[in-house]
């Protein structure tokens, strides 16, 4: 039996996703909530996104269950002692060992099979300059100058075929699922001429994309290196997807980290006015005239020299790393809740001299139960779409703090972290872009999803965003 | 002359396609005032917006024309319909408050639809500027010519509209509830001044408003709508002397004034239909009282009728049948009855005194500074005295910002902490202002508040039930979660709702439905005395009219005593036993409503009562 390792990022990003599925139940019971939910997924884009984003999620989940393997026994150990890996690995890593074991020796371009750098090699008895094979990228080949093309157009064209074959099957399978009490014929040809109320259509497509470009890739890796290799030979590729957990748990922690203060604090001084008002007003404001870089820097700072004093405290280097990033989380929360703050302020400034609060307050119903039975669920609706548009800022957020050096720790990777090298890689010649293409085509996506979703939600939620935007009418009497 | 041809208006929202207006065929002339008149959501606005060509962005036009001098204005490029919008056809709105640029000088916005419309420039713009805020009753002309709309009065502001829209010499004006979010001492001066100017001038005014008093004294025609259709025309004395379509008669009936005192108002069942719906028949068949077969599956053309009136109803068909045209009282309640239970009123009757009120002085501190210390007072309410009995109505009479609803606010409680209060409200011999901890809950158990707004009067994420369980939970703890529901279902009944609306939320309901609740949720732990302020004054005629009957069943029924607090004098009329006229925080003059109402004493409530405009007492059918 591997060891588990439970990390803290881990437990808090399986019980936000425990979280997650009890607020799905939740919205499902409310026929209100799930009217307005079912206005989200009624946008195209915000549907795409949604997709785009819960493959993200379904990756993090992946890459959130640590274990450190049991070690082959050696000779001479006592009976009965188990010793365990010092690497601490998760199931994607599992997933994808042949990525993490096709090790080269540095730098390569995607899809090559020779090296990126020249090396003195004796041939023939003669000194030459070559780009020396790979040894693991393209290593099947015999002849990779007539054979490679084809090779690598061959495993791109299976890729695809089997890609769209297993979308198609999703595809089916959701029609299957929607088609529950009806014809399976007619809802099939209602999804596919986009005739259904929630456009199904643009989901199956965007399944169907990403389905068929990870095919080709599946069908590539293991004899390629995709996104090719960096300066210590890692694959480009592993680094990106492993980053994509390190954003997830940035972009949904330190949010949430936010939402205890600035709701607590919002309501408050919105609600009590006065003294309460002006300490709370005071207080965040202070806060936002810290340059906020500077005090994560301090924080981070302090953690680091805490580890770097007790060494002992964890025992590997990854529950190291994670404890840096769960506190990294947490100051970005402690040193982000001002904004969220003021709007729920302002929201409870106007809520409090709504006449529904009079009445309460009429019956003599206690401060605390007004805040919370009237005031709260009256406010609810901008936390969520501060949260979802907070989400994406926080991932970039990230990569500008580990660009600077205070991000995570470098030995996790993260698209901060994989931009940050690529500052001596883009400034050679010839330019190393891969690295920093990948992160930037995998950032961009995630972050692009993000926000298409936010948008999604705030036109649903804000009964204020649907007034600037209203349907054109385009029926016209026959 | 401005025509508008059987215009449809479609608005596409969440609920489908909304007709809006459904065939509308009306001509202005110029020198005429022409009233659109109708309750909330009838589709008069809409109409002012297509005719302006300014219908929102999810709305179009889906048939017919407007004509103005015989050319079609919907067919004109959007650069020739700038010319006509203002410079043809002027338009006020309802809000002088925002419909005024606060930025920019009263003055610089004159001007602005002087250059635009007509040939002056630069400092001849400025003088006839002058000249017609002078024209528009503007003390000093000169000086406010060059003042902020913060500095002007909401009145004032109206003017400077009024002088904006007239300025640009239009040949038609459209009013939209010019008048609606004014003072009835203003109304009454606004209401002058655009009399005169369509005089002066020889304007085609449309004027468009809910208030049927307000086209009493304006319109010489009357166009009445309902559910986005006309049913109506007719010129206006006419109008108001013999009212033809039921829904008319009935919308006159429902107003409430001294005459009726005593007898349930005709209330018109139910509410306007929404506009999403088809109609087989005629739209108000379902609230009719003169409904007969035909109406459910025949829908209405317009009747032509003698005297240019025309009545969209089958009661007037050229082959109707004779026994359904006469006039009969089905299917509101008999007066007969309503006159027995005036002659003995029940428990109704005076028993001795519930509150009194004492030198009452209500004052707001003024902060200021960093630290926000008081730095003076806001007399909002001065040194009044009052008393209700049980079983009495007593209303509080004033316009706007003269401290009644601070009164209301004090007696409730709900300026604890807020305000610096004075005097003394004692309620059963208990003195309000010094009460603490348990005695406390038991006088707010007995003293509850309506508020104005039923949309803003209930939590719109809690359901009906535990908005009303609220006021129990806080204040009955001894009750266990089935008497609560019992009694809460009892009150449902009482207040004229189905027992199934426990489990709804407040926006699946109308807002004479959602005041139900909101008196419901007062009723609830059993008051003595319930605040009424302006519990009507959001609501349309006919179901101000509901409302108003309900609140006089229960204090007959439950001996319960009203302060009511509004500015509408029909009502006070209507209701009241006693009436306090308030102006700037003190009580102007006090005594029975008939005193008071029928021989003013004090020159203000003489004031007040001549603005207030009047349905002709004819109108009584």
């Amino acid at each position: 039996m591997p060891k588990i390792v439970l990390l803290w990022t881990d437990v808090s990003i399986w019980l936000l996703a425990a979280a997650l599925v009890v607020y799905a139940l939740y919205v499902r019971s409310q026929p209100d909530l799930s009217t307005t939910w079912r206005k989200v997924f009624a946008a195209s884009p915000a549907l795409s996104a949604f997709v785009v984003l819960m493959l993200c999620l379904l990756l993090t989940l992946a890459d959130s269950v640590h274990f450190r393997s049991v070690l082959p026994s050696v000779a001479g150990a006592p009976a009965g002692s188990v010793a365990y890996d010092a690497r601490v690995r998760s199931v994607l890593d599992v997933v994808l060992r042949n990525l993490v074991e096709s090790r080269e020796s540095t730098y390569s371009r995607p899809l090559a099979y020779v090296g990126f750098t020249k090396e003195s090699i004796e041939i023939n008895g003669k000194l030459e300059r070559v780009a020396p094979r790979l040894l693991h990228g393209g290593v099947h080949l015999a002849d990779p100058g007539t054979q490679w093309r084809g090779d690598v157009i061959r495993r791109v064209a299976i890729g695809l075929l089997l890609g769209t074959a297993a979308a198609v099957l999703a595809c089916a399978l959701l029609v299957a699922l929607l088609a529950r009490g009806q014809g399976w014929r007619a809802t099939a040809v209602a999804v596919w001429r986009g005739e259904t109320a929630i456009p199904w259509r643009v989901a199956c497509w965007t399944l169907g994309g990403i389905l068929a470009v990870g095919g080709a890739t599946t069908a590539l890796i293991g004899h390629y290196h995709v996104f090719g290799t960096d300066v210590t030979g890692n694959d480009v590729l592993y680094q990106a997807l492993k980053s994509i957990r390190t954003a997830f748990v940035i972009g949904t922690l330190a949010t949430l980290a936010t939402l205890p203060l600035a709701v607590v604090l919002g309501i408050m001084a919105g609600y009590f006015k006065g003294w309460v008002d002006e300490l709370i007003q005071y207080l965040y404001t202070v806060l936002s005239s810290i340059p906020n870089i500077l005090l994560i820097a301090a924080c981070v700072l302090m953690v680091q020299v805490y580890l770097d004093k007790h060494p002992d405290s964890f025992e590997t280097g990854v529950q190291r790393a994670d404890v840096k990033l769960f506190l990294l989380c947490a100051v970005l929360g402690l040193t982000g809740w001002a904004g969220l703050c003021r709007l729920l302020r302002a929201e409870t400034l106007k809520l409090r001299e709504l006449e529904f609060v009079q009445a309460a307050s009429s019956f003599g119903v206690g401060h605390i139960r007004i805040m919370w039975r009237h005031v709260f669920p009256n406010v609810a609706h901008l936390m969520l779409i501060v949260t979802v548009l907070e989400f994406s800022a926080l991932i970039l957020y990230e990569a500008v703090l580990s660009y600077v050096g205070v991000g995570v720790d470098s030995s996790m990777n993260s698209f901060g972290g994989m931009i940050n090298l690529a500052r001596n890689e883009m400034s050679r010649d010839p330019v190393v872009w891969w690295p920093f293409a990948a992160a930037f085509a995998f950032m961009v996506g995630v972050v692009l999803a993000a926000n298409l979703f936010a948008d999604g939600v705030r036109d649903a939620f804000d009964p204020r965003a649907r007034a600037f935007r209203p349907r054109v009418l385009v029926k016209k009497p026959a | 002359m401005l025509e508008i041809d059987d215009i449809k208006v479609g608005l596409d929202s969440d609920a489908g396609l909304v007709k809006a207006i459904d065939g509308i065929r009306l001509t202005l002339q110029r020198g005429e005032t022409f009233a659109l008149v109708g309750e909330s959501g009838c589709g008069k606005s809409m109409t002012a917006l297509a005719l302006m060509r300014l219908l929102p962005e999810n709305g179009r036009v889906t048939q017919g024309e407007i004509r103005l001098d015989g050319k079609d204005m919907l067919a004109l490029p959007s650069t020739a319909m700038r010319a006509i919008r203002g410079g043809r056809i002027g338009m006020i709105f309802q809000e002088p408050g925002t419909s005024l640029n606060p930025v920019m000088r009263v003055g610089d916005q004159i001007v602005e639809a002087i250059e635009a419309h007509t040939a002056l420039r630069g400092a001849a713009a400025r003088v006839r500027a002058i000249e017609w805020l002078q024209k528009v009753g503007i003390p000093e002309p000169e000086r406010r010519i060059d003042d902020y709309p913060f500095r002007m009065s909401g009145g004032q502001k109206q003017r400077v509209m009024i002088a904006m829209t007239l300025a640009a010499e239009p040949d038609f004006l459209i009013a939209d509830e010019p008048t609606t979010a004014l003072d009835v001492t203003i109304q009454a001066q606004i209401l002058d001044l655009l009399k005169a100017l369509q005089k002066e001038r020889g304007l085609g005014l449309l004027l468009i408003t809910h208030d049927l008093a307000v086209v009493a004294g304006m319109a010489h025609q009357v166009a009445l709508m309902y559910a986005g259709q006309i049913i109506e025309v007719a010129p206006a004395a006419e109008f108001f002397r013999a009212p033809k379509h039921p829904y008319a008669r009935l919308l006159l009936r429902a107003l409430p004034d001294a005459v009726r005192r005593g007898e349930p108002l005709a209330a018109i069942r139910g509410t306007v239909p929404p506009l999403w719906s088809d109609f087989a028949g005629c739209r108000f068949e379902p609230r009719c009282d003169r409904a007969f077969a035909d109406c459910a599956t025949t829908p209405p053309p317009l009747f032509e009728q003698p005297g240019s009136r025309c009545v969209r109803c089958l009661l007037y068909a050229p082959h109707a049948p004779q026994s359904v045209l006469a006039p009969g009282d089905a299917g509101i309640q008999a007066p007969r009855e309503a006159l027995a239970r005036a002659v003995h009123p029940g428990i109704g009757a005076s028993s001795g005194r519930l509150l009194e009120v004492e030198n009452l002085a209500v004052r707001f501190p003024i902060r200021k500074g960093l630290l926000q210390r008081t730095v003076g007072y806001f007399n909002a309410v001065e040194s009044v005295s009052f008393r209700i009995d049980s079983g009495r109505t007593l209303a509080l009479v004033g316009e706007s910002g003269c401290g009644k609803t601070t009164i209301g606010k004090a007696i409730v409680q709900l300026l604890r902490g807020q305000a610096v209060i004075e005097g003394t409200a004692k309620l059963q011999g208990h003195d309000l202002f010094s009460l603490e901890g348990a005695a406390l809950r038991e006088a707010r158990r007995a003293i509850q508040i309506i508020f104005q707004d039923p949309f803003a009067s209930l939590n719109p994420r809690m359901r009906v039930f535990d908005i009303l369980e609220e006021g129990l939970l806080a204040l009955r703890p001894d009750l266990d979660p089935a008497a609560r529901r019992a009694g809460l279902e009892k009150i449902v009944d009482q207040v004229g709702l189905r027992r199934e609306a426990l489990e709804r939320y407040p926006h699946e309901f109308s807002g004479g439905q959602r005041q139900r609740i909101a008196i419901a949720r007062a009723l609830a732990v059993q008051p003595k005395l319930i605040i009424c302020d302006e519990p009507t004054s959001a609501l349309d005629v006919s179901v101000q009219a509901q409302i108003l009957n309900l609140l006089r069943d229960l204090q007959r029924e439950l001996g319960i005593s009203y302060l009511f607090i509004t500015h509408n004098i029909g009502v006070v009329e209507y209701i009241a036993d006693e009436v306090a006229v308030m102006q700037k925080g003190r009580i102007e003059e006090a005594g029975p409503a008939a005193g008071v109402l029928g021989d003013p004493q004090s020159a203000y409530t003489r004031t007040l009562l001549s603005a207030v405009p009047k349905v002709p007492t004819t109108a009584v059918v």
